[in-house]
């Protein structure tokens, strides 16, 4: 009896054993096809750029050697989509953490200066000296990360590496010996170097980092900043407040004010200069609304009125479910200034501000100089570079960040091609298409 | 706070007092772009009733309707053409159009494309009407272009649209409305209705708005972003969060596109480890809004670490921005 239980058992076991042998191995044999798919999707990104950036060189290349802007045009056109391509790649791989962002800058400025010299007319505006300097320089440059490339490239496909162990390393930050981390860093160090966009002048394609900016009025304290929010927020003295100050990478110093009553949780940004409250948040559950959308936006206005933000016109209104947000922007002489914007969030159940920031309006404000702007067409003038397809409602002058980054101003003109609407930005002084936007708010509901 | 209390015994009385006036109407609201709800869906059916209004009646206050309310506006002499559908704009539609609640709401309910232009009858079978089909559009056309016809441009157009959709596929929810197809067909397509209304807005309406260049796709995807890199962070945490990615979309050095953002290897903690395909509460949603209309609480920030956890030396080593809850926000 005892002896056959014995058997019994033994049998159990050893079946048991077999199946845990063949389930891990399963298990294994499937883990092991999870981390080949995803190291292939790596490999190939890596590969892919590689090849690209060799691609790219060689297009920088023959432009060099071109002269008609027949041939030129569609060259940087091609080189534009290869940035865009290897920027993509670049992407794909574990790279952020590296990091390997200067690379990756230089890519982009490349093919924002392709795209610039592509669009325009080459044949009245060709490559100058200067343009032609920079192109020599990206030649070199590019070549130089063209051969770090290959070589990394060749090491990972001599040696087997792989940038599943990149990954991991890079996660976990263990002492690095990966000769494709190496490679990598070797190309991003010498990518710092690459400026050639910042040194020669009037070539700036990535807009100036913004320095530290100086607001009027006297610096405010810890203690007067928690005074100030008090007697905005009207807070008990029971209620506790947080208060941080910005550290060095801030562009404006600010004190970051948070506090939780009973029923809500507070936000503030107050600048430290001149104390001004840049942008609140109020958060807590809404009810069910009580006032409509027109309402919530008169109330918001009063808000502002008391707040001192004069000379401010409503842009848009839009209800999402339980709030109102309205986007208020500086309006003087009949001009509504676009970048000066106030987004103001209002609870429709009772119609309380819960939301405000003004952070663009007051910075704009602040360090704007020069206000004359002058149209020199005239509506009618202005209508007239519009697609005529376009049925025209609605122009009005405003003042607009074009694709530059400058200040124009233009003739805002809204209308309709067929059912869709349209917003067309014309320059007012020179009658140049500055933007054109379709207008859609709203998306149906996916079931 | 007084003002406010003020106009909501002022509402309540003015319903109180003319209930006759009001039976189908709208609500005391003024009516502007951008408003979604019953109102709206009114307003659309009664637009469409007139023939000024040729979109989908689905409950969002967008373009098409707002110029709609403006032609209306100019066609009927009113002395505001402003687009706000106040006191006056709602009397005359009153007047001019006839709604019912009852049968565009089931219309929208059940997921139909359907119009809801005048002189049709809604109650009446479609099929048998036969013989209608002549009569009808004259009778829609009679009470309607004579005030609308000298618009122009808009009106011919619109002044067609009866007619053409007389015959057209468009009418069966017609037949649909009353008739037992309308059971069959509206059982598969009620359960996925059902769940939509209470996640993506109030019953009825069958669009919602979305800030400009974002699809509620994308925002459900930055709210899983957000709810997996910042549960039990404060609220402005949460959204400083939502700011980060947003700003990366305008950095260089990043890829363009929200996904392309949230999947990029080691980007993100909570995407390399699962935490991403959590479902996102509704405050995740809220903060992705707020950040997308505008609110930066991280003060232009492109990147975040969590200084308990961080591995990397080189995340140290950038200008920091400022501290909310358990994240550190540098340039």
């Amino acid at each position: 009896m005892s002896g056959a239980l014995r058997w019994i058992i033994y049998v159990v076991l050893l079946i048991g054993v077999i199946g845990a042998v063949i389930w891990g191995y399963q298990e294994q044999q499937e883990k092991n096809a999870v981390l080949i798919k995803a190291e292939n999707n790596y490999q190939r990104a890596f590969h892919d750029l590689s090849y690209r950036v060799d691609l790219l060189n060689e297009k920088i290349d023959t432009v060099l050697a071109m002269n008609t802007p027949d041939r030129l045009s569609p060259q940087m056109t091609d080189i534009w989509k290869i940035t865009s391509e290897a920027q993509a790649d670049v992407a794909q791989l574990p790279l952020t953490l590296l990091p390997f962002n200067k690379t990756e800058e230089f890519l982009s400025n490349i093919g924002d200066f392709a795209y610039e010299v592509a669009i325009r007319g080459l044949d009245d505006d060709p490559l100058d000296d200067e343009e032609m300097e920079v192109l020599r320089e990206l030649s070199e440059q590019s070549d130089e990360v063209r051969s770090d490339l290959r070589s990394v490239q060749h090491q990972v496909l001599n040696d087997g590496l792989r940038w599943m162990d990149v990954e991991v390393e890079l996660a976990t930050n263990e002492p690095r010996d990966n000769s494709i981390i190496d490679g990598m860093q070797t190309i991003e160090k010498n990518a710092e170097s690459y400026d050639v966009f910042n040194e020669t002048a009037g070539l700036t394609v990535t807009p100036d980092e913004q320095d530290e900016i100086q607001l009027e009025g006297e610096d405010h304290t810890e203690e007067e900043v928690s005074q100030k929010i008090r007697e905005f927020f009207e807070l008990d003295d029971n209620v506790e407040l947080t208060i941080t100050e910005t550290g060095e990478g801030a562009d404006l110093p600010m004190f970051n004010v948070s506090f939780d009553t009973e029923e809500l949780h507070g936000y503030a940004e107050v600048t430290k200069q001149g104390g001004h409250v840049l942008s609140y948040l109020l958060s807590r559950d809404l009810e069910e609304n009580e006032i409509g959308l027109h309402e919530g936006m008169n109330q918001a206005q009063e808000l502002l009125d008391d707040l001192d933000f004069d000379d401010l016109d409503v842009v848009e209104s839009i209800q999402y479910d339980k709030v109102g947000v309205y986007e208020f922007v500086h309006k003087e002489d009949d001009i509504l200034y676009y970048p000066d914007g106030i987004q103001v969030k209002v609870a429709l159940d009772t119609g309380e501000i819960i939301g405000l920031t003004a952070r663009d309006y007051v910075l704009n404000q602040e360090t704007r100089t020069d206000l004359d702007f002058e149209a020199s067409l005239t509506p009618e003038e202005a209508k007239e570079e519009v697609n005529p397809n376009l049925e025209i409602y609605e122009e009005r002058l405003t003042v607009i960040e074009n694709d530059l980054g400058e200040e124009v101003l233009t003739y805002e003109i809204i209308g309709t091609i067929d059912s869709t609407t349209y917003r067309v930005f014309i320059n007012a002084d020179t009658g140049f298409e500055e933007r054109v936007e379709r207008l859609k708010q709203s998306e149906e509901v996916y079931s | 706070m007084a003002k406010l209390l003020l106009l909501m015994v002022l509402s309540v009385g003015m319903t109180t007092f003319v209930p006759e006036h009001q039976v189908e109407g709208f609500s005391e609201q003024v009516i502007q772009k951008g408003a979604t709800g019953d109102d709206v869906i009114e307003l659309q059916a009664r637009l469409q009733y007139i023939g000024f209004y040729n979109g989908k009646i689905d409950g969002v206050f967008g373009w098409e309707t707002y110029w709609a309310v403006i032609n209306f506006q100019e066609e009927f002499d009113l002395e505001l053409v402003d687009g706000l559908v106040g006191e006056k704009t709602k009397d005359m539609l009153l007047r001019a159009t006839e709604f019912d609640k009852e049968w565009v709401h089931e219309q929208i309910r059940s997921g139909k494309d359907f119009t809801h232009y005048g002189g049709q009858e809604p109650y009446a079978p479609r099929d048998q009407k036969e013989g209608d089909k002549g009569e009808q559009p004259p009778e829609g056309q009679a009470e309607q272009p004579q005030e609308g016809q000298p618009d122009g441009e808009q009106q011919p157009q619109e002044g067609e649209q009866p007619q053409e959709g007389e015959g057209t596929p468009e009418e069966q929810p017609d037949q649909g409305a009353q008739q037992a197809p309308e059971d069959e067909e509206a059982v598969p397509e009620e359960a996925p209705q059902e769940e939509a209304p209470e996640e993506e807005g109030a019953p009825g309406e069958s669009a919602v708005n979305v800030p400009g260049g974002f699809s509620q796709n994308d925002i459900e995807l930055m709210a899983k972003a957000v709810y997996a890199e910042g549960r039990g962070e404060p609220y402005n945490g949460q959204v400083a969060i939502a700011a980060v990615i947003l700003n990366r979309l305008e950095s260089d050095e990043f890829p363009d596109s929200i996904s392309g953002i949230i999947y990029e290897p080691l980007a993100f903690e909570a995407v390399d480890d699962g935490q991403i395909n959590l479902e996102p509460d509704e405050q995740s949603r809220e903060a992705v809004m707020d950040a997308i209309n505008g609110w930066d609480p991280s003060g232009d920030a492109i990147y975040y670490f969590n200084p308990d956890t961080a591995t990397s030396d080189w995340i140290w080593s950038r200008p920091q921005i400022k501290r909310i809850g358990k994240h550190i926000f540098m340039k």
